[in-house]
């Protein structure tokens, strides 16, 4: 969950300053919330340094506003609509949630003086008053007349009480972990959990959880993997252990296959369809990860290969890719695969035969191995 | 094992049937498709303001909706100001190395060019241009694989339609199939000895029978990594003492061009730059939105150096989903607007002039009373680019909802 709301509220480690919040906003602001309230985790997010920056918020200030200081001092600054356009694009009512220019404009009048206090020292959130609009907003049809640092907060308020975010939060977490195409009555009973509970998280992931949709048999293996998944599965299944400077190299890999880690440029993150993720480069990196891994070639990442088929006879290939089988794929290998797999038994270089070529004297288990985890089956979830 | 024959036939089978999996089969079918005519598509990602790309100085409005970022007026012989186009309008000093194409009428320039939609979301806007559909979000295909179903298909190779980036984009999707891959120079499968043995293995795990993405994106693969083996592409260096930028687009475009050189069927290619979204200190003559130009311009005129005489083949259109408000915003920077310019460049172009109106930039003349308005549809513009240089038949649905109207800019001869 900390992975997929991250993604949800995306910030770009190379934008600037973000470098330096990012760790700290997925630490502080994410993961208490990743099974949290909605609202909640909205509320951190619109304050931390990092979604600040990320959004430019915090350069945005009142129409006329004449800096004071800085390298901007006494310049005329005035609003950015990227924080205002997003947050009810991609955090809250979705595109399709209603909302106008005019909105835009507005929301980003209420969150005028939500800044950051020396980004590069302390950067911490700081309201300053004397950047901020107090004039009345109209915001969805609703009037907001407090002013000052609650304007902000009555915004957030009415996106997280909203239908349409409730809909939207819905139908992403569907796709997260039912089907690329979420099924839409379920996509409605978790919206309707979110609106009984005021966004409770872990409320709408019971009513997935519990879904008969969520337990058909065409939804086992309808999600690819993606990068992310794909490696750490990879190494999990392998028992493999990483030390810095394989977790470096794990985070390496997932980039290259796609999915690097605080990578997604645009505020949309990464998007969560198999068509995004499947492509022969993407395929192929996965492949090329395989074989680095079960051969021991990733710096710091520890997979013992032979421990997984400890006890089988390693002159008996067949008994060793059973095994192997048995333990990467847990019984989901096709017929195909295992007719493959079987063929690639007789080659050399899989397994090599004794010095007078009597007999099979032992197998190449990481190569086996990098076959199986290649394989179309653990591609998928 | 499976051989080629075999592989291609039991593909055919699942061609007819099946409708998810890449049709890169019906594309193998044939010898290459040498020295066919090819399209490059290059998406500013972010949207880039066509006003700093494209400087309107003889706008009378121009210079005073940007206090701090406007750039200042051409200077003959100064090549630190922008540089003068046709008295009106002037290229930014970062793009200096097409200059050298406009003078030589190989470079056009769209400096109004858009979408009719409004949305001023850079995740909405790229959609629609690139499914080609503004306004519409279920069109399942992109433009240019439309264009790619619209080429004859009995010489077609798997690398008709290429995508230099690590995700499909959304352009090139469709039934006509298409390979992305971040890099040539990677794609295979790496053992520390060389082991055919190993990469038939996975092979042969995607080759048989079942028709999903997954199988029919791992047959695919097997099928260019072979072509592109056969054919040498990754050994051409640059010619003509072509010297591209560090960066992905140059990098993107080097590869490109070696496709191109090792005639490997290439007709469509596409690829992107971010990094154009300038919410904050954007620059005029210098700053950040120059050192983004610096790269563009490079690599573009690299890439028409490298390819020389090749290049008559090619035709480069670069785009950008929307472009910026004409007034400089609070951060010396802008935020979203409408219309952008858009570059059409290479064999074939009536080059060394603007196509289109010019709207104008005083306040009645603004678009919501802001941007740039459109006076060029962008599909206009692929329309004409696509029918013209690529022989798609004019009346293939490549813009479904839309058709052709009024008399054609007539950029492409």
């Amino acid at each position: 969950m900390v992975d997929f709301w991250f993604n949800h509220f995306n910030v770009f480690a190379n934008k600037g300053e973000v470098r330096w919040y990012v760790t700290a906003y997925e630490r502080d602001v994410i993961r208490p919330h990743a099974l949290g309230r909605f609202p909640d985790l909205l509320r951190a997010t619109a304050r931390h340094p990092a979604m600040l920056y990320y959004l430019d918020n915090w350069l945005s200030v009142r129409p006329g506003f004449v800096r004071r200081g800085g390298p901007d001092q006494g310049r005329r600054a005035g609003l950015n609509e990227n924080y205002a356009r997003e947050l009810m694009e991609l955090h809250t009512l979705g595109v399709d949630g209603g909302y106008t220019q005019r909105d835009v404009t507005e929301v980003a009048r209420a969150f005028t003086g939500w800044t950051i206090d020396r980004p590069r020292e302390q950067a911490r959130y700081v309201f300053r008053p004397a950047a901020h609009d107090f004039g009345n907003k109209r915001v969805l049809g609703r009037v907001i007349s407090v002013g000052g640092e609650r304007d902000g907060e009555q915004v957030l308020d009415l996106l997280a009480a909203h239908p349409a975010t409730a809909r939207f939060i819905a139908g992403k977490l569907t796709r997260r972990f039912v089907n690329d195409q979420p099924p839409p009555a379920l996509v409605e009973r978790v919206a309707a959990a979110y609106r009984d509970t005021g966004g409770d998280i872990r409320a709408m992931l019971r009513v997935i959880f519990a879904a008969p949709e969520f337990r058909a048999a065409d939804t086992a293996g309808a999600k690819i993997k993606k990068p992310s998944e794909f490696v750490a599965s990879a190494a999990r299944a392998l028992g493999a252990s990483a030390d810095a400077r394989g977790a470096t190299a794990l985070a390496r890999a997932a980039a290259e296959i796609g999915e690097g880690l605080y990578e997604a440029t645009p505020p949309t993150g990464h998007p969560d369809r198999a068509e995004a993720w499947v492509n022969p480069g993407a395929l192929l990196a996965r492949m090329n990860f395989a074989l680095s891994l079960t051969g021991g070639r990733l710096p710091g990442v520890r997979a013992d290969v032979e421990a997984l088929v400890a006890g089988a006879d390693r002159r008996q290939p067949q008994a060793v890719l059973d095994r192997l089988l048995a333990e990467l794929l847990h019984g989901r290998a096709s017929e195909q695969t295992r007719t493959v797999l079987t063929a690639q038994l007789g080659l050399p270089e899989i397994t090599r035969l004794t010095p007078d070529d009597r007999g099979p004297a032992d197998t190449d288990v990481a190569k086996l191995a990098a076959l199986v985890l290649g394989s179309p089956e653990f591609q998928r979830r | 094992m499976l051989t080629r024959r075999a592989l291609l036939q039991c593909g055919a089978c699942a061609l007819a049937a099946a409708a998810a999996p890449p049709r890169f089969l019906a594309r193998v079918a044939g010898a290459a498709e040498a020295r066919g005519k090819v399209l490059v598509a290059v998406f500013q990602r972010g949207a880039v303001d066509g006003l700093s790309m494209v400087v309107p100085h003889g706008d009378a409005a121009y210079t005073g909706a940007r206090p701090s970022i406007a750039l200042a007026r051409p200077r003959r012989g100064d090549t630190a100001t922008a540089l003068d186009l046709d008295g009106f309008f002037a290229l930014h000093p970062a793009l200096a190395p097409l200059l050298p194409l406009w003078e030589s009428r190989a470079l056009a320039i769209v400096p109004a060019c858009g979408s009719p939609d409004t949305t001023r979301s850079h995740f909405d806007a790229q959609d629609y241009m690139e499914s080609g559909t503004p306004g519409v979000k279920s069109t399942p295909d992109g433009w240019l694989g439309r264009v790619a179903a619209g080429l004859p298909s009995e010489r077609a190779t798997p690398f008709r339609s290429v995508a230099l980036a690590t995700q499909l984009p959304r352009s090139l999707r469709g039934d006509a199939g298409a390979l992305a891959l971040r890099s040539l120079d990677r794609f295979e499968v790496r053992t520390p000895t060389p082991s055919a043995q190993t990469q038939r293995g996975f092979e042969s795990l995607y080759g048989d029978g079942v028709r999903d993405l997954l199988h029919g994106t791992g047959r695919e693969t097997f099928e260019a990594m072979k072509m592109l083996r056969s054919a040498g592409a990754t050994k051409l260096t640059p010619a003509n003492g072509a010297d591209y930028p560090r960066g992905r687009l140059g990098e993107s475009l080097r590869q490109i061009a070696q496709l191109v050189r090792a005639d490997v069927g290439l007709r469509i290619a596409f690829t992107d730059m971010d990094g154009w979204d300038t919410h904050v200190a954007q620059g005029a003559e210098q700053g950040q939105l120059a050192n983004r130009l610096r790269d563009f311009g490079a690599a573009l005129s690299a890439f028409a150096r490298d390819l020389g005489d090749r290049m008559a083949d090619v035709v480069v259109l670069t785009m950008s989903e929307f472009g910026r408000a004409v007034a400089e915003n609070g951060n010396r920077g802008t935020d979203h607007g409408h219309a952008t310019a858009m570059l059409v460049l290479g064999g074939g172009v009536r080059g060394g002039r603007l196509y289109g109106r010019w709207p104008g930039l005083a306040p009645e003349q603004l678009f919501e009373g802001r941007d740039l308005a459109v006076t060029t549809d962008f599909r206009a513009l692929f329309h004409e680019v696509a029918t013209r240089h690529l022989a798609v038949p004019a009346a293939a649905p490549l813009f479904p909802g839309w058709q052709p109207g009024g008399s054609p800019l007539g950029l492409l001869g």
